[in-house]
């Protein structure tokens, strides 16, 4: 294939050009992810200069059509885009709920119109998406949502309020589960809004999480007046949506963790050192021991799903575990993160101690096996889906 | 290579499962305990089996064999795991097999291995002399005398070790049991003068024994590798054996968790079926997201292993330790989660844990090799 020779050969050298040096080192937190949006802020000037020049080549979505301010990249080209940006370490350019949930449901799901109004702001990082989905109510039990939407002449009601909304103190738009018809099951009746939030009605307030940060927030709708073309999909049905999107965050959330730099076990060989070639401390070696086996299993696993995908034998049972075994996963890998870096990790803030990088790392990923769907909740998926019991 | 089974090895796999089910399922190995089978094992069923290409599978064409790799032996050993087939593949052609074609001369393949690949002759490792699995301990001594060696020692755990043809003894010929240097392989013939066999009956009810060596003389010429150089002959067979005994652990797991499941799709208590209670589904949930995993490690190594990969001894020992694990949780759940009647000697469950431990202890259990993946790791 001379052509993908060829394309690689132009990635490279485009990439080489283009990436600014300091876009090539690790991130190191939340600070270093660029998301984008009306009032976009940059840590670094850099990074407003490569997600530009990215944008400009629709390579921050590489695989939506052109029309859309994508790459139109098929598939083994974005794979060769993406893994010349690994090799060269190139950070993410763009990231986001825009990217990874929303711009695929709506290539799924919009109409003509949605997608050419919202696909290439998401793409040039225009506008910054938030998602509503949980209530106080509502949260495993998801579909038992019940924030009102009343269909008027040319615009829908909307009432009531959303937890757990993911930045929406800086989200320019929502993409929002509302219930239009209350007396079916639950299932029914669901139906999947867009809506601006500067929107009157709108309001919102960061909730404290005990990571000392404020990733989520309370969202409240009052009167609020969204134009009927901003419903997405058939009106009452917004609830295959809801699961299709879900699928999606669960892929995501059961990747946090990966991609490490180092392998921990050498974090715990330069913390703690070794005697007589083995980790002076024998309690700590043995569940570092487990956690690395279970880590290089894991990995194997959603390597064969891969193959198996690719090789035409579809989406196997096996990517029902992800979710639950990769985030539970992360949460064992924190907690020995603390253990290896000792009392230390548990500093807090100033310049000792990492700043509190450790603490707060292990106190946010308590939230892994809650969001998107508890663990609780993917056993009794594998339970009753996979195993028919 | 792709973490996935080709066409060829998905047939092997289904041609392997169509015949165990029918010529060597668990009532075969119920009878062979019941009756005190003399042999241990169908001498007619290894003969099909033989005919089959299964004894070569894994030795190279040169020698007779179908060259077909660890991947197509451990296949097999996956379906044997399933059914709990009993055969000599294991002894002679996952460890005496592999032996002869890591570390025998051009004289020894050409000799041997085509008998084993025709299943005519039975090769077997005789290693172990402690409680516990530790090459390096080796202490058996062999003393140079002129041309030969004299051997005398006892060892134990050695499989199918009363109907083997060939025994390859590890002995001592230079430092002390603990070093791994000083370890030296010897080909016997079981039938030699000072030899002794005595059989155990194990709790899985397969062929175990003990050698005894009383002044036992072996030529030069029957040394396997270099003299003292065992150890890394040694390492690398037991690499192949562990990451194919995962295979048959498996197997075994997956047949004890698959007949755990239509269980609890069976049985009424309190006028429900039990697999509706959460406290069931979440750990059979559970153990189908370790399942998923063990399948994954047993083909990525076995593959390792094909491929001439230099982290072989690393997946053998994650995979050993991972199927270790798993599969003594599943069996122990299976018999706990089938109640009273999983505790019967009628029902077949019974035998799928005892051989799951056998199986987990042989060259190995799973503190022995989380310990070794630890250090292969660096720490």
């Amino acid at each position: 294939m001379p052509d993908l020779e060829q394309f690689r050969a132009d990635t490279r050298s485009w990439l080489e050009e283009n990436c600014p040096e300091t876009m090539r080192q690790p991130m190191m937190d939340e600070s270093d992810m660029v998301g984008g949006g009306r009032k976009p802020t940059f840590k670094h000037p850099d990074q407003k200069l490569w997600m530009e020049r990215m944008a400009a080549k629709g390579w921050t979505v590489p695989t939506w059509p052109k029309q859309y301010g994508g790459g139109g990249l098929d598939k083994h080209e974005a794979k060769i885009l993406r893994e010349e940006m690994s090799s060269l370490q190139c950070r993410a350019p763009l990231q986001g709920m825009g990217i990874s949930m929303l711009g695929p449901a709506l290539l799924e799901y919009g109409s003509e119109a949605q997608k050419l109004q919202h696909l290439p702001k998401i793409a040039n990082g225009d506008i910054w998406w938030c998602q509503g989905y949980s209530e106080p109510g509502a949260g495993s039990d998801l579909a038992s949502l019940q924030t009102k939407a009343e269909e008027k002449d040319d615009y829908f009601l909307v009432n009531g309020s959303k937890v757990w909304t993911s930045g929406a103190d800086k989200a320019d738009w929502i993409f929002c589960l509302v219930r239009t018809d209350n007396s079916g099951s639950k299932h029914h009746g669901i139906s999947f809004l867009l809506f601006d939030m500067t929107s009157p009605g709108v309001s919102v307030k960061p909730i404290l999480l005990i990571s000392g940060r404020s990733p989520f927030c309370e969202t409240f709708f009052d009167d609020v007046k969204v134009p009927k073309e901003n419903l997405m999909g058939e009106q009452d049905k917004g609830w295959s949506i809801a699961k299709y999107l879900l699928t999606h965050e669960r892929e995501m959330i059961s990747g946090f963790g990966r991609g490490a730099s180092k392998k921990f076990c050498e974090t715990a060989v330069e913390a703690i050192g070794l005697e007589h070639g083995r980790l002076a401390d024998p309690v700590l070696r043995n569940d570092i021991a487990k956690l690395e086996l279970n880590i290089l299993a894991f990995a194997k696993t959603m390597e064969r799903v891969g193959d198996e995908t690719k090789s035409g034998k579809g989406l196997g049972a096996a990517s029902s575990i992800f979710k639950y075994y990769g985030t539970e996963l992360n949460k064992t890998r924190c907690e020995l993160m603390i253990d290896v870096n000792g009392e230390q990790a548990m500093g807090w803030e100033g310049d000792n101690y990492a700043g509190g990088h450790f603490s707060r790392t292990w106190l946010r990923s308590k939230g892994n096996s809650i969001e998107g769907g508890t663990s609780e909740v993917q056993l009794n998926i594998i339970a009753k889906r996979v195993l028919g019991l | 290579m792709p973490l996935v089974l080709n066409e060829e090895q998905e047939m092997l796999k289904s041609s392997a499962a169509g015949f165990l089910a029918e010529k060597a399922p668990v009532s075969a190995l119920r009878k062979l305990r019941d009756d005190r089978d003399a042999a241990g094992f169908s001498r007619a069923l290894w003969e099909e089996m033989s005919e089959m290409g299964w004894a070569g599978i894994a030795i190279p064409e040169a020698y007779g064999g179908l060259e077909y790799g660890y991947v197509g032996l451990g296949l097999i050993l996956e379906e044997m795991g399933r059914q709990l087939s009993v055969s000599p593949l294991q002894s002679s052609v996952m460890v005496g097999a592999s032996l002869i074609n890591i570390g025998g001369s051009e004289a020894h393949k050409r000799t041997l291995l085509p008998a084993v690949a025709e299943g005519k002759l039975l090769i077997t490792l005789a290693l172990q002399e402690g409680l516990h699995h530790a090459p390096e301990k080796t202490a058996l001594k062999a003393i140079a005398s002129g041309d030969n060696f004299i051997l005398t020692g006892k060892k134990v755990l050695v499989m199918d070790a009363h109907v083997a043809d060939k025994i390859v003894v590890a002995a001592r010929t230079s430092g002390n049991a603990g070093d791994a240097e000083g370890i030296s392989l010897f080909l016997l013939d079981a039938k030699t003068e000072g030899l002794s066999r005595e059989r155990v009956i194990m709790v899985d009810s397969r062929n175990s024994g003990n050698v005894v060596l009383d002044n036992v003389s072996v030529s030069k010429a029957d040394l396997i590798g270099d003299l003292n150089g065992g150890m890394a002959i040694l390492e690398q067979v037991l690499d192949i054996a562990n990451a194919c005994l995962s295979a048959e652990l498996l197997g075994l797991s997956l047949q004890a968790y698959e007949a755990t499941i239509e269980y609890l799709k069976q049985r009424s208590q309190f006028g429900v079926l039990i697999g509706s209670f959460q406290a069931l589904q979440h750990r059979a949930a559970d153990m189908f997201a370790e399942l998923e995993l063990c399948k994954s490690m047993v083909l990525a190594s076995l593959q390792a292993i094909d491929n001439g990969e230099d982290n072989v001894s690393l997946m053998a020992a994650a995979t050993k330790a991972k199927l270790c694990e798993v599969a003594e949780r599943v069996t122990n759940e299976a018999v706990q989660m089938h109640g009273g009647i999983g505790m019967t000697d009628e029902f077949d469950m019974g035998f799928y844990m005892k051989r799951a431990r056998v199986a987990q202890q042989t060259f190995g259990g799973y503190s022995y090799q989380l310990d070794r993946f630890a250090s292969l790791n660096g720490f």
